[in-house]
């Protein structure tokens, strides 16, 4: 037997391809929003992998230091050095914010580590890591920053000495690494305005400026302008000590929690974009429904263009089956022709999202069964109107 | 004894088949010879039929009691005015309508008493009657030779097989040049011709034509009405063609006037057209 429904295919292919490019494209939305969530997921992993970090110790009752604000003592990394298991910790400190360049403003993650520690980025695609104690920054080649270029941030001039690739927060914006002292600096102290404004205020407090006592508005100065805290201490773990073992201790700390890499994972992907998850799921839900109407629709108008020939097929004995079929087919094969243009325009697409969109093969042949569910589903109105033609209306009256 | 059991022979049917063999003479090559049922038994038999469409108020009598009966190899007419019942009783003879009462025999193998009898209407389609409208009805997106194909590959025949007799009966009806043109293409004569040679696909006893040349000019309407004769002449077909046509209605030696739902059996003309 021929396929009916591949000749009707070849016969009306311009219908076909026509209204396949249409469909295609809708998928391509789709499988594009399914890789952007694979994108966030991934991010999320990186930024865990980057950080060379196997524990995550970040103030107690919070989720930090990438989900929820987080500080801590910035002494605390001695005492983690101390115990059993522990390789290296480290202090760092994590904030986000636009950073001015060639006129336009970047989203960045503010990063700052103590060069040779966890948390350092561990592979640069151009440069050097940072040396020098201030004003140098590694960046990540999403910021548009090249190596050379001068960045302002707050009150300091940095210096871009070396370049990353897939550094992003948890929310997709690149990573500016610099010298730990320096984000402290611009995380927990004021600006020069504000910082003049303070000094005035303690120069006018007699208490504060006594004549007496040369020193002490100089010392409440200095201790204004150096900040203690720090968001976490990353800790690597000795080689053959397990990450929990030594984490256990940790906890029983007041005033600190420590995650391992899996746990943070969990925060990352379970919590920190369950939000966004669901609302790609409900768009996915959307285009999935889309979808099915307008297939439903094509495949039905269709088979409306196609009724006489239909009766005459039943006229001549075409069994109900072979009918089912070939509607059946035409709208698997205009599912096909939809799916090969949206993995195509989705892949053409993807490289120009501001975020990083991750095209699973696994998506992609789960969404290839979802399509031709949702066809084979659309095609059922079609299928049922044909099957109802009366064979008598091809002898007509 | 030599013969070949067809696939569109229904089993009840095959067993009354062969009593006697009859050998046609043939146009195509390489054909078999065909059986086909004892001479004597009418190939459409017809009594008392009756069609009521819905009931009621609204309910048509159709068909009133219809009389009529066509031997293997004959072609007769079916003349009546409009809203007559002509396509109604078509309709019944071809099992796409089924009647309200009285009996249908086919080949002598009754297939309507009341109800279809033992049989699947739509089988009985594919495999014992043929179809001739008055437009075409090829199928758009299937090529000339598919099209007459069809009706084989519906009843399971292989791909070649199938092509293989489309060809020899596109080449029977003058347009085996066509052989793999889009239907598009074709002139209204040569898809008629095209329709016929799918009507005759599977060799089917019965050919069922409603008005068949209404689309055709003079000279067109008769060259089909030639390839209905010798179509019944070769293969013993028997024929009915409903039709308004003034032009054709001379060549039926045997006519049946349908009115108000009845047949009136008249001797026709019969002209010769060669
Ligand atoms: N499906 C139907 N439902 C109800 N009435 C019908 C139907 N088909 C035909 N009729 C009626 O049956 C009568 C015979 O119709 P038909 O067989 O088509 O006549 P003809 O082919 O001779 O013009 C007409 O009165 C017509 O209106
Ligand atoms: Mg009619």
């Amino acid at each position: 037997m021929i396929s009916l429904a591949g000749r009707d295919i070849l016969h009306s292919w311009g219908k076909y391809a026509f209204t396949g490019v249409g469909l295609g494209l809708l998928i391509g939305v789709t499988l594009s929003m399914a890789g952007i969530y694979r994108g966030m997921v991934d991010d999320g992993k990186a930024l865990l992998a980057n950080s060379g970090a196997d524990l995550w110790v970040v103030q107690q009752d919070t989720l930090g230091p990438y989900a929820e604000p987080s500080s801590l003592r910035d002494d605390l990394y001695r005492s983690l050095r101390g115990l059993p298991g522990v390789l290296r910790a480290a202090n760092v400190a994590y904030l986000t914010l636009q950073i001015e360049h060639a006129g336009q403003e970047v989203r960045a993650m503010l990063v700052g580590i103590q060069p040779g520690e966890p948390g350092e980025p561990r592979y640069l695609i151009a440069g050097r890591p940072l040396e020098r104690a201030h004003y140098e920054a590694v960046a990540d080649v999403k910021t548009g920053f090249q190596i050379g270029d001068a960045i302002q941030i707050r009150r300091h001039r940095y210096t871009v000495v070396g370049l990353t690739q897939r550094m992003v927060s948890a929310s997709g914006d690149p990573m500016v690494f610099i010298p730990l002292r320096d984000a402290q600096e611009v995380q927990f102290l004021k600006d020069n305005h504000a910082l003049l404004n303070e000094r005035a205020r303690v120069l006018a407090n007699p208490a504060l400026n006594r004549p007496g006592v040369p020193g002490l508005a100089e010392a409440l100065f200095s201790s204004q302008e150096n900040s203690r805290m720090v968001n976490a201490v990353l800790v690597q773990v000795a080689p053959g000590w397990d990450a929990e073992t030594v984490a256990q201790p940790i906890r029983r700390w007041k005033q600190v929690q420590a995650y391992t890499r899996p746990q943070m994972e969990e925060i990352l992907i379970a919590k920190l974009i369950a939000t966004s998850a669901k609302q790609i799921g409900v768009f996915l839900v959307i285009l999935a429904i889309v979808s099915a109407a307008i297939v439903s629709f094509i495949i039905y108008t269709m088979t409306l263009g196609k009724l006489r020939e239909i009766a005459v097929l039943k006229l001549i004995g075409a069994r109900n089956r072979t009918i089912a079929g070939m509607i059946l087919q035409e709208a698997l094969g205009l599912g096909l022709i939809g799916f090969a243009v949206g993995k195509t325009v989705a892949t053409l697409w993807a490289p120009y999202f501001p975020k990083y969109v991750l095209l699973e093969p696994g998506d992609a042949v789960r969404g290839l069964l979802a399509v031709l569910l949702i066809c084979a589903l659309a095609s059922l109105v079609a299928i049922r109107t044909a099957l109802q033609v009366d064979p008598a209306t091809a002898i007509g009256g | 004894m030599c013969f070949r059991v067809f696939p569109w022979l229904g089993l009840e049917w095959r067993s009354k088949l062969f009593l006697q063999e009859q050998d046609y003479g043939n146009i195509f090559c390489g054909l078999p010879k065909v059986s086909t049922v004892l001479e004597s038994a009418p190939a459409i038999e017809v009594a008392d039929l009756r069609k009521r469409y819905g009931s009621g108020d609204t309910a048509v009598d159709a068909l009133k009691g219809v009389d009529l009966s066509v031997q293997p190899g004959e072609v007769v007419g079916l003349i009546g005015p409009s809203g007559s019942g002509k396509s109604t009783l078509l309709k019944c003879l071809g099992a796409v309508t089924e009647p309200s009462s009285g009996q249908i025999a086919l080949s002598g193998d009754t297939v309507y008493a009341g109800g279809w009898r033992n049989i699947d209407p739509r089988a009985l389609r594919r495999d014992r009657i043929g179809f001739v409208f008055q437009a075409p009805y090829l199928i758009p997106f299937l090529d000339v030779t598919d099209n007459v194909a069809l009706p084989l590959l519906l009843a399971g025949r292989s791909n070649r097989d199938a092509r293989q007799r489309a060809r020899e009966l596109l080449a029977a009806l003058d347009v085996a040049h066509r052989a793999q043109a889009a239907i598009t293409q074709l002139s209204g004569g040569e898809q008629q011709r095209v329709a016929i040679a799918r009507a005759l696909a599977n060799q089917p006893p019965i050919i069922l034509a409603d008005e068949p040349t209404a689309p055709l000019d003079s000279e067109r309407a008769l060259a089909v009405v030639r390839i209905l004769n010798r179509m019944a002449a070769q293969y013993r077909t028997a024929i009915i063609v409903v039709t308004h046509d003034e032009k054709i209605i001379p060549t039926f030696k045997r006519i049946y006037h349908i009115r108000d739902g009845k047949t009136y059996e008249e001797t026709g003309e019969g002209r010769d057209i060669g």
